[in-house]
């Protein structure tokens, strides 16, 4: 397994391509048929965003694993406009777009941990880790 | 990638085989829209067994094709959503509240005969 | 072999340590490696009587202790000579997985680890007995080593032990909550007790899967046996009735004490959107009439026909 996998996301098809080899390193990483679909869920999310605020961007995943537990570490990084309210954008049913509004406050109830960067001006990088115990 | 689209008596079916792009998504609900409206097809059934990760893409434009067909006199119903999927979706918030799901192909079409019925008995 | 001159024992420590640097402690460890292969036979033996006498692994017979015995002490030299730490770990990894279904305790295992680093120091001393200083040296380079081996199997021991009781743990888990099928299309979960977070999500996960596999229509879930739930746990009842309801089946949910039925409706809970029924009974009722079955009293169905 490559220690980390990065998709270039700049159409449409990157973001299923992102989802579907996510889903394949959670297999890998052992995460549960659950877990699974929870982590594609995540990266179809975020990767979506970038695509509909930033234009293009990028998405890496890597797993990490240590004596006690395993976890994948998922980052979504873009040059876009960034967010300018970052604690709204968390909010539920918040949306620029008109969209659900689910992209930001959805993928951060599916994951363990849960990290945006933004400023105006100066892109986005969120940073989402899942976790799961040996054995 | 089209998705191919069944008709079967008053109702269309369309079976989802592999993953979509959201561009895709979007196709298939205009397809479905302008064929409900063409075909006078009282109701549609759309098969996503073969989908492993529904996302608020997909919800919205399923709920989108929810809300059109009813405009034009069609039930659309949801079939086929896999357990993890649900699971998933239930904890992204997305509910898809308002738009009629069952288990299966054979449970969608019952449930299609089955408020044809009623809404024959209610006319 | 270095053999260092007569020198003031400050330069002489001094060199010992350069030496143990510089492939001094390296060559000793080699040496040392072959003693131990040598009398292989005889120091096995004599760790597997000092097993005996401190009666550990009694739960194995005679011909598995000399299976295990003669298995772990070849891969102790083994790593005495490589340093290898990750064949290490992969090793008591592996001694672990075996031995623990065999019902050998934790302090067994670092027992037998501890006696066998013993028996060969104790072999050293007999050895190097004459020359003190080379026996320092020697023992500066075992030591390390032989504690780093104790450690990292007495760690990896534990670790396979919490591994096999998680699972075990799960096991149960999974045991202790069947949703059962009553009727055709028809489901009941009954919840009993304590709820936390992982067990919630298990129940659901369980429900969602035994709704497709049984086609069911109906569900009654039935929290009578729920002393009190968060709002988290709440959160997560309402998420499974959400999740049952795109698989197309109708949850009923029953036994709700007013406790939680206030926690519900504190964490923002339509309770008129949810189908509750006061008890097990009557929700089971309830979901036969969803499903059309009609319920007669038994005197009137000899009359029916």
């Amino acid at each position: 397994m490559p220690d980390e996998i990065r998709w270039e996301i700049a159409v449409d098809r990157d973001v299923v391509q992102a989802r579907q080899s996510a889903r394949e390193q959670a297999a890998e990483a052992g995460f549960s048929a659950g877990d699974q679909t929870v982590i594609a869920a995540a990266v179809s999310e975020i990767a979506r965003n970038i695509l509909m605020y930033a234009r293009r961007g990028t998405v890496t995943l890597r797993v990490e694993s240590n004596d006690h537990r395993r976890g994948i570490i998922v980052v979504a990084r873009d040059d876009g406009p960034g967010i300018a309210d970052i604690p709204r954008a968390l909010q539920d049913g918040f949306s620029t777009s008109g969209g659900l509004g689910v992209g930001l406050p959805g993928s951060r109830r599916l994951m363990d941990e849960f990290e945006v960067q933004s400023q105006p001006g100066q892109g986005t990088t969120i940073t989402m880790k899942k976790w799961k115990r040996h054995g | 990638m089209e998705v191919p689209i069944l008709k079967q008596g008053f109702y269309l079916i369309a079976s989802i085989q592999s993953a979509l792009t959201d561009e895709d998504l979007s196709q298939l609900r205009e397809a479905l829209v302008e064929r409900v409206g063409r075909l006078r097809a009282r109701g549609v059934i759309v098969d996503v067994t073969a989908l492993d990760v529904m996302d608020s893409f997909a919800v919205r434009t399923l709920r989108d094709l929810a809300h059109m067909t009813r405009l034009r006199g069609a039930e659309t119903v949801i079939v086929g959503i896999q357990p993890e999927v649900a699971f998933a979706m239930v904890q992204l918030g997305l509910t898809l509240k308002g738009v009629a799901t069952a288990l299966d192909l054979e449970e969608g079409l019952e449930f299609l005969d089955r408020s044809g019925r009623e809404r024959t008995n209610r006319a | 072999m270095d053999e260092q001159p007569e020198e003031h024992p400050q330069t002489r420590a001094l060199h010992e340590s350069h030496s143990a640097d510089h492939g001094g402690g390296e060559h000793l460890l080699s040496q040392l490696v072959a003693h131990l292969r040598e009398h292989r036979t005889r120091l096995r033996e004599e760790w597997s009587q000092r097993i005996q006498q401190a009666h550990l692994l009694t739960a194995m017979t005679p011909q598995e202790m000399a299976a295990e015995t003669t298995s772990v002490y070849d891969n102790y030299v083994e790593v005495l000579e490589t340093g290898n730490v990750e064949a290490l770990q992969h090793y008591a990894r592996d001694l672990s997985e075996r031995i623990i279904p065999r019902g050998v305790e934790t302090h067994e295992v670092v027992g037998i680890v501890l006696l066998l680093r013993d028996v060969l120091a104790r072999s050293l001393f007999a050895k190097y007995h004459e020359d003190f200083n080379k026996l320092n040296r020697i023992l500066d380079a075992y030591e390390p080593a032989a504690n780093r081996i104790a450690n990292t199997v007495a760690v990896g021991f534990v670790q396979e032990r919490e591994r096999v009781i998680r699972q075990q743990q799960e096991a149960i888990r999974e045991l202790s909550t069947p949703v059962l099928q009553v009727r055709e299309r028809l489901l009941i979960l009954p919840i009993i007790g304590v709820i936390d977070p992982q067990r919630a999500r298990q129940l659901t996960e369980q429900l969602l899967r035994a709704i497709r596999t049984n086609r069911a229509k109906v569900v009654v879930i039935d929290i009578t046996g729920v002393a009190a739930m968060d709002g988290n746990v709440a959160n997560h009842l309402v998420q499974t009735v959400e999740a049952s309801r795109l698989l197309g089946a109708t949850v009923i949910v029953t036994g709700l004490s007013p406790e939680i039925a206030q926690t519900l409706v504190t964490i923002g809970v339509d309770l008129s959107e949810m189908a509750t029924v006061g008890d097990l009974q009557g929700g089971i009722e309830e979901a036969e009439r969803l499903l059309g079955y009609k319920v007669l009293p038994l005197a009137e169905v000899g009359s029916q026909s």
